[in-house]
């Protein structure tokens, strides 16, 4: 019995312990430097603020590099899926154009009255917008998010929006000297305060993880609201981040729990990093 | 005599073959994800450092280990360090069963994986989602597990594979 023991003893002594001869450090030590790493990583210090902007600057762009191979890759294989799909495209394109003709002569008198009220109340909204291109794109099941090339140099900062055309599809979370990272709208993490039009319901879109969303903190029976038609999700601008009205998706009549983005978060290779600013002029 | 014909670049190439596919592994978030299948993902990183620090740790150092781990971490977006914690775990239980076993045995090793993997893949959820308050999908993780060790014993017969060339290139 004793032997026994001795002999798991010696096992697992010698797992941590030994080193072999290609093995500069012992994995216990490694394991304690890991445990350091983490728990380092957790303060706000200036200085390890540095090193960790450092570390995650020469980290992106190596793996830009590194996945450009794959990504030329992928980008061939959708653009022969785009050309294979032209004449259908272009059928299902002409018709929406008729439509979005027509609806546009009553947006710009919308945009015009809105304009007119918003300067009755002495309200204004300004934007800064930055370019900015998506460095890596990677769909891991565990975080949904991606690196953007433009960083503090260029004026970013945490809690700015990021618009795909007139989309929302997140918003940054970290920001580096050259470049960011956004999170996501279909990340576990994200919580966006929003607004169900037409039936004007106050709700909170949160991620899910897969390419939906779902709507939490609203009132109660709210689907019974929602059955009339589909339903569009914008941004209600509370918290301050985000203006009012940003389109975030849809809710169908039949599955109303599901918020479809409009957005395919797997195509973005260009974005919009959105500030507001919202107040009265003076 | 043979080795003497062989070039001395690639001896090194094939020496350093394991560590260079950690590193793009890493890099590169290799595991298929663009396929888009549902619920489908594995880790392919779990799989390489547990087939070569169990079958031939002098070829991926704990080191290179660690500091692949950091990488992974900055990629994916987790607080930095957590990585390399979870993969110095499978090396401890790699480093494990190397000095209990006397002779290697495929089925040992692939039923070893499952646990290693469940072990290290809890570690991580409960890392995460406990201490940094960062929401995971826990079934995820467990589909994740699942593929990956299913995939090892097509990954098995590669390495190995690779693992016999690397050894004929070294060791003439």
């Amino acid at each position: 019995m004793a032997t026994g023991r001795d002999d798991f003893v010696i096992a697992i002594r010698s797992a941590f312990l030994k080193k072999k001869d290609k093995q500069k450090f012992s994995l216990l030590t490694l394991i304690f430097l890991s445990i350091f790493v983490i728990v380092l990583s957790n303060f706000n210090f200036k200085a390890i603020k540095i090193i960790k902007s450092s570390i995650n600057e020469v980290i992106y762009r190596s793996s830009f590099l590194i996945s450009a191979p794959e990504n030329y890759f992928k980008n061939l294989k959708e653009s022969f899926d785009l050309h294979m799909g032209l004449y259908e495209n272009y059928n299902q394109t002409k018709t929406e154009l008729e439509d979005l003709k027509q609806k546009q002569l009553s947006n710009e008198f919308l945009k015009i009255e809105n304009e007119k009220l918003r300067s009755l109340i002495d309200e204004n909204i300004k934007s800064n917008e930055i370019f900015a291109k998506v460095l890596i794109d990677k769909e891991s099941p565990y975080l949904k998010s991606i690196v953007l090339n433009k960083g503090s140099k260029d004026k970013v900062r945490i809690g700015m929006a990021i618009i795909d055309g007139v989309y929302l599809v997140g918003q940054i979370i970290e920001v580096n000297y050259t470049n960011s990272r956004a999170l996501l709208l279909s990340d576990l993490n994200s919580k966006i305060p929003s607004v169900l039009e037409p039936n004007d319901i106050q709700a909170v879109i949160s991620g899910t993880g897969g390419d939906f969303g779902i709507i939490e903190h609203t009132q109660n029976e709210y689907e019974k609201k929602l059955e009339d038609g589909d339903v569009i999700a914008y941004t209600s601008g509370l918290g301050g981040l985000f203006k009012p009205g940003i389109p975030i998706g849809k809710i169908t009549k039949d599955q109303s729990d599901k918020v479809n983005f409009f957005s395919d978060f797997t195509q973005l290779n260009y974005v919009k990093i959105t500030s507001y600013e919202i107040g009265s002029e003076k | 005599m043979s080795s003497l014909n062989k070039s001395p670049f690639l001896q090194i190439f094939y020496s350093y073959l394991p560590i260079l596919i950690l590193f793009f592994s890493v890099f590169n978030e290799f595991d298929f994800n663009y396929l888009k299948l549902d619920y489908f993902s594995f880790n392919f990183v779990h799989l390489l450092i547990f087939f070569w620090t169990l079958r031939n740790p002098d070829h991926l150092g704990y080191l290179a280990i660690f500091f692949a781990g950091i990488i992974n971490d900055v990629v994916i977006g987790i607080p930095i360090g957590i990585s390399s914690f979870c993969y110095l775990l499978l090396c401890s239980v790699t480093a494990y069963i190397r000095n209990i076993t006397l002779s290697p045995n495929f089925i040992k090793d692939w039923i070893s994986l499952l646990f290693t993997i469940l072990l290290i893949n809890s570690i991580q959820v409960i890392i995460l989602d406990l201490i940094f308050l960062i929401q995971v999908d826990y079934m995820n993780y467990l589909i994740n597990s699942g593929f990956t060790f299913l995939f090892y014993p097509i990954f098995f017969i590669i390495f190995n594979f690779l693992n016999e060339r690397i050894s004929k290139q070294t060791n003439d």
